[in-house]
């Protein structure tokens, strides 16, 4: 991995980074929904959600997720890894539409028409433009 | 209740994020990812109070957004949110010293528009 080239290795992680959201998010929310509402200040009804297998499974994979957007913003630019990784968006409403065959209305087809666009041209822009200046930052 | 939990998620988020990018440029590229290297990554990350304080931060969000999901619909819990590509793009500018295009700004404009579009 570490001779790959800095773009094959960005575009892997991105993947990575997007299947993860979209797989993590919908275990939560099926998790959540059999749940039942949880609006609470103590952390006693968080912990017990945590029991349920769909929100574990969803929170262990929104823990790779965190995982690997670290991983990625490592060398790539914040503005850069934030528009590209929202593809999960794309993704979370065509599995609405081609497998849980859900009515998507024209505006959806067309923000999912805006985010793509959006995600290629950001996705053409060079990922790392801040570079060493991080280090002068941080210390 | 719903709309506080939103600005509660859009502004942890936004903390966590830009605290993030911080906290792992100064660590640097992570160039190797054998467990043994990862591990030694790991070990590093969990003493850097930039790290710290992301994870607090998205703990915070994330905890909020388990509590939105549980009162409204995935489709409008995630779409809400997206104000913080704004935030997140400006604060990248000014604070990260990234080089923010007017391509990449026009990107993260219609990605921004996109989200919200599918709020409707």
């Amino acid at each position: 991995m570490s001779t790959t080239s800095p773009r094959i290795k960005t575009r892997v992680f991105t993947a990575i980074v997007v299947a993860t959201n979209v797989l993590g998010n919908s275990c939560l929310s099926r998790g959540m929904q059999s749940v039942g509402e949880l609006v609470s200040l103590s952390p006693v009804p968080y912990i017990r959600a945590l029991f349920n297998p769909w929100v574990a499974v969803g929170t262990s994979l929104l823990i790779v997720w965190l995982l690997s957007t670290m991983a990625l913003l490592s060398w790539a630019d914040l503005s850069y890894v934030l528009p590209v990784t929202s593809m999960a968006y794309v993704l979370v409403a065509l599995v609405g539409r081609f497998v849980l065959h859900e009515v998507v209305s024209w505006a959806h087809w067309a923000g999912i028409i805006l985010i793509m666009t959006g995600v290629s041209l950001v996705g053409s822009t060079n990922p790392n433009t801040a570079g060493k200046r991080h280090e002068e930052l941080s210390t | 209740m719903r709309w506080l939990l939103v600005w509660i998620i859009v502004l942890a988020t936004t903390a966590g994020n830009v605290l993030q990018s911080v906290g792992m440029r100064h660590h640097g590229e992570i160039h190797d990812f054998r467990p043994g290297a990862l591990g030694r990554v790991a070990a590093a990350l969990v003493r850097s109070r930039y790290i710290i304080a992301s994870v607090v931060a998205m703990a915070i969000s994330f905890f909020a957004f388990m509590a939105l999901v549980s009162i409204a619909e995935l489709s409008f819990a995630v779409p809400a949110t997206a104000i913080t590509y704004i935030f997140e793009t400006i604060l990248a500018k000014y604070m990260l010293k990234e080089q923010v295009s007017a391509k990449r700004w026009a990107g993260v404009l219609l990605v921004a528009a996109g989200v919200g579009l599918l709020t409707v």
